[in-house]
């Protein structure tokens, strides 16, 4: 019997064993929480989410799987923490999930405490065992089971039921005030025409061919990004908007603490803000999870097939832009570069190609990281990973030193990373693995690279 | 700068909206592109509700902003003023900056209460009644007609005006939240303010506010725990609790609120939280009701991806993979339309069929008076026209609003761009089909 399959047997040595503080941090949202749970309303609850609300699917997953172990590989954390198979993503869903079933729901305080420390702390959803298991089976889907079952016991980690909490009240993930997300972006016009005279954040256009829709941190704390767009808008000369009313924040955090009904909510509001203002398409700007959001997890809990207007992602838009010749490239920016390929984009999506022809056309020195595309090593940040917050960072950095040696490999200075959650989880990475180098969204390297004609100069 | 001869606007009225002028085929009232080479900013304009006004936000030499009306700019001038919008009573407001403070400006005057910040104006049914949203100290409140609510919140999310105008209901913040206070959420910081009075409880959400057709109730979608929805109406809540709401309706009879719901992953319509429609649907919302009060109208989706209208429970036949958008009820009560969307390609519904035409965008569908006939601005190749009964106008304007039907139904106000000069024409439907 192989490690793995020790592992899964339940007769390892090493099971149950006692979690270190960096792995069990304290945590209001599963140390208060538990104290209020009852064994009934555990049982109902999970009996509940596997009777209604998963069907079919997690049957076949649950009765495909072989416990071959062999997603173990595809996991950063697995391959982070000494190939401890504690962390293979079969163990995850073998120590939260299939007990569960196999227990019929009749699972202590502890058990969901440690299943949400499992499925939120440990696992990314970054869908790469998927690709390593034989049957193709979306281990991401089962964690995010677990997760769903612990939203409805109300044991989420604290930061990131917060987060949650803010996208149910305001419709975006940092409780950004109506007043405060107006005022920033026509601070953020103010600020663009400073480069580009006629540079404008046009609001509320009704019939603009493109809404521009960002996500919370950006009128928050990088509104820079905002006044980007806004210089790139105008210089390819698109006809565009952003809405002066909720809908504007396509980030959906609520997705990944199993709160469906509010991620749903916010979906909705997303959308329909698209349609009230009869624009073709929205471009995104550079987030991964907010892609996944916003073009398949919400639409279809609302039972789009696809979004009723299309989404398209700051790659993808930025692809356009350079290949139409809508941008033209003068600037090439100098220093070593690598890149990360968002889990959510690339692996989700396809647009590593993409991606990489915009490296090269705006980079001199571009150095591809290994592996790449599809194979590429989530940043452990997004699936709602970074956003549990301070009492969970330890732990984080330790599941993701594969990362770390990736990165650093590159000789790189700088990461390109398109994507929110990948940019702040690999600033951790950089300053707890004393990498040296610092990270940029293409929107920074695009406007100090592209032409601004003359005559727009301010 | 060059002199243009524009014919004479009417200015709003105080008593209500003004008369169309239905006798006059055609008036010139704004040369756009002379416009755009008076100032160095012309941003995207209005129009008033009868056509006889274009008012577009400019930027004048001193670099300060004014509205330019039919040609002719105000008199007052403002650091920075946006979101123009007309009141139902053609009233011209606007959104004014000045020496750091914010207000709203009616027709160039603004409101001697001044803010940190304003934003969100909107009127009742009649126009006679403006709110917006505000903030001062930090504190957020709401202002009806330029005077203050008494009471300040921690936050002010969504607000309704009633039809008559003498209700102002609004989302509010009631209680502070420390920084990641998740236990104080889930006891509830959020109610519903009306008039200046604040409901009497709070809860974990509450959503969409709305008012009864006769000014006299508020209904609200509320969020009692977790995953735990139901409606209030006037702080009372349903009996019913379910695990997600959408948006209330009021019945015009007798007060009766209806709402979609959502038990056992699939969601019907719910009467005062029991069982209105028996059917059960992957989704539904944006339910309407009939001007006679009789009929029910709501998007729905059949099964997953499948998009269309039911009326009184009953799914029109034909489908949609994109979206299905509100639908339009004719003023007898007995038609009903839609904006839809198949493959990324726009057109209308009537009555459960799709117009033969497709378009890159279409506008809400506008019944006439005796409810025969459907009209809709529509886009294609950049160009705007008006599509009757399915059959496109041959001609196309580079910016149009949406069109409106004379009480005879004999002929539509169309309001255009042509050329780069406004003009407001009166057509003859005959000549559109």
């Amino acid at each position: 019997m192989g490690f793995i399959q020790t592992v899964l047997s339940g007769k390892s040595e090493r099971m149950p064993r006692k979690l270190g503080p960096e792995q069990m941090s304290p945590d209001r949202g599963l140390d208060d929480t538990i104290k209020r749970l009852t064994p009934e309303r555990i049982e109902s609850t999970i009996k509940r989410v596997m009777e209604k609300e998963t069907a079919g699917r997690l049957r076949v997953y649950l009765d495909t799987c072989v416990h071959c172990g062999l997603c173990s590989n595809a996991c950063h954390t697995y391959l982070s923490r000494d190939k401890d198979p504690e962390f293979s993503p079969v163990a995850k869903v073998k120590n939260t999930l299939w007990e569960m079933v196999k227990r019929k729901g009749k699972v202590d305080a502890e058990f969901i405490k440690n299943a949400a420390r499992i499925a939120f702390t440990e696992c990314g959803a970054c869908r790469r065992c998927s690709m390593y298991c034989p049957f193709g089976i979306d281990i991401a889907y089962l964690i995010l089971v677990v997760r769903r079952v612990c939203n409805l016991l109300g044991v989420v980690p604290a930061y990131l039921q917060d987060t949650t909490n803010s996208h149910a009240a305001t419709s975006n993930q940092m409780w950004v005030q109506r007043d405060e997300w107006i005022d920033t972006l026509q601070w953020q016009e103010e600020d663009a025409q400073g480069v580009i005279a006629k540079a404008r954040i046009p609001l509320e256009k009704e019939g603009a061919d493109i809404m521009y829709s960002v996500i919370a941190p950006e009128p928050k704390i990088l509104a820079q990004l905002i006044n980007y767009m806004a210089q790139i808008m105008t210089i390819a000369g698109l006809d565009w908007t952003m809405p002066a009313t909720d809908g504007w924040d396509n980030s959906n955090m609520a997705m990944y603490s199993g709160d469906f009904e509010t991620m749903g909510r916010v979906e909705r509001q997303h959308y329909e803000t698209a349609l009230r203002l009869k624009v073709k398409r929205i471009v995104m700007g550079e987030c991964g999870h907010a892609f996944r959001g916003a073009v398949y997890d919400g639409p279809k809990w609302l039972t789009w097939k696809n979004p009723p207007i299309p989404m398209v992602h700051a790659v993808d838009f930025y692809y356009d832009l350079i290949t139409s010749g809508r941008i033209k490239i003068v600037n090439k920016f100098k220093e070593p570069i690598t890149v990360q390929d968002p889990c959510n984009i690339v692996r989700g999506l396809g647009l590593g190609q993409k991606l990489r022809y915009i490296m090269n056309a705006l980079c001199e020195d571009f150095r591809d990281v290994s592996p790449r595309f599809e194979h590429n090593y989530c940043c452990m940040a997004g699936g709602g990973v970074i956003n549990c917050g301070p009492p969970w960072k330890k732990s984080r950095m330790l599941s993701i030193k594969v990362k770390a040696d990736q990165l650093a490999a590159t000789g790189a200075k700088v990461i390109v990373t398109p994507c929110h959650n990948c940019h702040s989880g690999i600033e951790d990475i950089i300053k707890y693995y004393k990498l040296g180098m610092h990270t940029k969204f293409i929107c920074e390297i695009l406007v100090d690279a592209m032409e601004i004609p003359q005559h727009l100069k301010a | 700068m060059q002199d243009i001869k524009v014919a004479d606007s009417k200015v709003a009225v105080e008593d209500g909206p003004p008369e169309i002028d239905w006798g006059t085929s055609e008036k010139l009232l704004a040369d756009v592109g002379e416009i755009k080479e008076r100032f160095p900013v012309v941003h995207e304009p209005v129009v008033s509700p009868d056509g006889e006004r274009f008012a577009a936000p400019v930027k004048i030499d001193d670099g300060r902003f004014t509205m330019c009306v039919n040609g002719t700019v105000w008199d007052q001038t403002f650091e920075v003023l946006w979101y123009p919008r007309f009141s139902p009573d053609g009233r011209l407001t606007v959104l004014v900056r000045d020496d750091d403070e914010w207000t709203v400006a009616v027709e160039g005057r603004p409101w001697e209460e001044k803010f940190e910040y304003a934003w969100n104006t909107m009127f009742s049914k009649d126009g006679k009644v403006i709110a917006a949203q505000a903030k001062r100290d930090m504190k957020y409140r709401i202002v009806v007609d330029g005077d203050l609510w008494s009471h300040e919140f921690i936050s002010i999310r969504d607000l309704a005006v009633s039809a008559a105008g003498d209700k102002v209901a609004a989302i509010v913040q009631s209680v502070p939240l420390k920084e990641a206070d998740i236990f104080g959420f889930m006891e509830g910081t959020w109610t519903v303010a009306v008039n200046d009075k604040t409901w009497d409880r709070n809860f974990v959400n509450v959503y969409c506010p709305t008012i009864s057709p006769d000014d006299r109730h508020v209904a609200v979608e509320v969020r009692l725990d977790i995953c735990e929805y139901t409606i209030a109406r006037d702080n009372l809540l349903w009996n019913e609790k379910f695990g997600c709401v959408w948006e209330p309706s009021f019945l015009p009879d007798n007060g009766a609120v209806i709402a979609p719901v959502r038990t056992e992953g699939s969601w019907t319509l719910a009467r005062d939280g029991s069982p209105a429609w028996s059917g059960r649907y992957a989704q539904l919302w944006h339910q309407k009701i009939s001007p006679n009060g009789k009929r029910i109208a709501a998007v729905v989706a059949p099964a997953f991806g499948k998009w269309t209208i039911a009326v009184d429970d009953s799914a029109w036949e034909k489908t949609y993979d994109d979206a299905v958008l509100e639908p339009v009820f004719s003023p007898d009560s007995q038609r009903i339309a839609a904006v839809v969307k198949d493959r990324n390609r726009w057109t209308i519904a009537v009555d459960g069929v799709p117009w033969t035409e497709e378009f890159d965008m279409v506008w809400d569908p506008v019944f006439s008076p005796d409810s025969s006939r459907v009209a809709a601005k529509i886009e294609r190749n950049g160009r705007y026209s008006i599509a009757i009964d399915g059959k496109v106008w041959s001609r196309g304007f580079e910016a149009l609003w949406n069109p409106l039907f004379s009480p005879d139904g004999s002929s539509l106000l169309v309001k255009a761009v042509e050329d780069g000069k406004y003009y407001r024409r009166i057509v003859p439907a005959y000549e559109i089909l």
